[in-house]
């Protein structure tokens, strides 16, 4: 089943850049212009392959952005799940949003997180970043098409090959 | 996984995304924060990550090094002669700087005999390289590359060639993450140079900016005003030069005042710092707990040793025991 252990490629190389990308240094001014890359990832695969990434599976990433950010233990998992969950429960519908409207709904997603974000953050008494916090979620709706129509393309691509 | 697996969508009933799994994995998440942030009852998974995230770090900072050789390597000849004579004259200064320090250091040790004062304890630092890795853009803490197996202990300070820039709060065996004293979780005690007012500096989480606030309105603190470290709570020592008040409003209650400063020391993320070595820390009761945000500085009743003046000459240290 080759092309299986192909599209499984395209899974773990996709969480594996995100991973890497939400670590690649930015210059300082625009830092926080930089999406939160592993939840795009798994609105992606949540959407597209709901079998591979459940809720399980949105923990345990986010365990691994937290050990590698050195943030909070769990507090990206936290984030994951409750994106996992949203897109698993809403996944019916957003699959057959025209691609504007997906974007949006994933902005959405995103701003929602960025909220779930700013309330642990309280918890932890961190203070409250002003207007550049709610930047990052439009990056990530912008970001989303090309995301999803690259994986899509690239996930299409080996399926002919291996028929 | 043998037979057909389709690449999209199944049709039959979906798997373990019940509302039950949502709040048992949230609940998990819970107690995992609570477990990380109130017991460090998770250091040993850390350390366990930190053998795999190690070699990640440094692919991920390999391509700016790379671009900085790559800069390095095509730079004009005679733009590095410029950068090079430049260098050789703040050389040149700060070699008649050290000069002067140390008849003054010479002096100052002689007065300190003659008033049979402790001997003052000294301050070692080490070069350590901040690595070019983001690990959150709205938390200011960077990750240097040196850790416990250097000799790198949580709570030193580290410091530029301008001032201080923030202590370490995490070791793993050749890592360290360091806390900026622009972090909004991180605050640092300071002292006012020309009235020796102390107060604290509250990290902003803006990049550029230190905030005191509560000063009462009868003490004297203006713009212009140069900030040192106080010594209190022990985790920096006293006298290393902080940064510059920039700005002093009445708040927003009207019963204080708030001030706000201009660290000194480059908050980049690239080149070179040091991590200063305290003697005290030998001195400190095992009983000490290493956590270097909060609190209140107060509750570390350190005598006040004032620090190698031959740090910064900008800031004449004042004890608080001066006579007169």
């Amino acid at each position: 089943m080759s092309r299986h252990r192909d599209s499984r490629w395209i899974y773990a190389g996709s969480i594996a850049l995100a991973l890497v990308l939400s670590l690649v240094p930015l210059p300082v001014s625009m830092g926080p212009l930089k999406p939160f890359w592993l939840g795009i990832v798994v609105i992606y695969w949540a959407l597209e392959a709901p079998e591979r990434m459940g809720l399980g599976r949105a923990f345990l990433l986010g365990i691994a952005g937290d050990l590698l950010t050195g943030g909070l233990l769990g507090e990206q998992s936290l984030r994951l799940v409750a994106i996992a969950f949203i897109v698993l429960r809403l996944r019916s519908r957003m699959r057959f949003f025209p691609m504007p409207q997906q974007a949006l709904a994933v902005a959405a997603l995103l701003m929602n997180d960025r909220l779930l974000l700013l309330m642990l953050r309280a918890f932890a008494g961190e203070a409250h970043a002003g207007w550049t916090w709610w930047v990052s979620p439009l990056v990530g709706m912008l970001a989303w098409p090309w995301l999803f129509l690259g994986l899509d393309l690239l996930r299409s691509r080996l399926r002919p090959r291996e028929a | 996984m043998p037979g057909p697996v389709p690449d999209t969508a199944p049709l039959f009933a979906e798997p373990s995304h019940g509302t039950l799994h949502l709040v048992a994995y949230l609940a998990l998440a819970g107690v995992v924060m609570v477990a990380d942030h109130r017991g460090h009852y998770l250091e040993g998974v850390r350390q366990a990550a930190a053998r795999l995230t190690g070699p990640l770090y440094s692919v991920i900072g390999a391509p700016a090094r790379l671009a900085d050789a790559a800069r390095a390597a095509v730079t004009d000849r005679s733009e590095l002669a410029h950068e090079n004579a430049g260098m050789r004259e703040q050389l040149l200064f700060a070699q008649a700087r050290l000069a002067r320090l140390s008849a003054v250091q010479d002096q100052n040790t002689r007065l300190r005999e003659l008033l049979a004062a402790r001997t003052r304890l000294g301050l070692k630092a080490q070069l350590a390289e901040l690595m070019e890795v983001d690990l959150d853009p709205f938390r200011h803490r960077i990750l240097l590359d040196g850790g416990a197996e250097d000799g790198i202990r949580s709570g030193q300070a580290v410091m530029d060639a301008r001032g201080v820039m923030g202590q370490i709060i995490e070791v793993q065996p050749s890592r360290s993450v360091l806390i900026l004293i622009t972090d909004p979780g991180h605050a640092i005690p300071v002292r006012v140079v020309r009235t020796g007012l102390r107060t604290i500096a509250y990290g902003t989480g803006e990049l550029g900016t230190l905030r005191l606030p509560h000063i009462p309105f009868s003490a004297d603190i203006r713009p212009g005003d140069a900030l040192v470290s106080s010594g209190l709570g022990g985790n920096f020592p006293a006298g290393l030069p902080v940064g510059l008040v920039r700005q002093v409003e009445p708040d927003d209650s009207a019963t204080f005042v708030r001030a706000l400063a201009t660290p000194y020391a480059g908050m980049a993320r690239s080149g070179e710092v040091l991590v200063l070595h305290d003697e005290r820390e030998l001195l400190r009761a095992p009983g000490y707990p290493d956590t270097p945000m909060s609190g209140p500085p107060e509750a570390m009743p350190l005598p006040a040793v004032s620090a190698d003046g031959a740090l910064e000459d900008a800031a004449p240290p004042v004890p608080a025991t001066a006579p007169q």
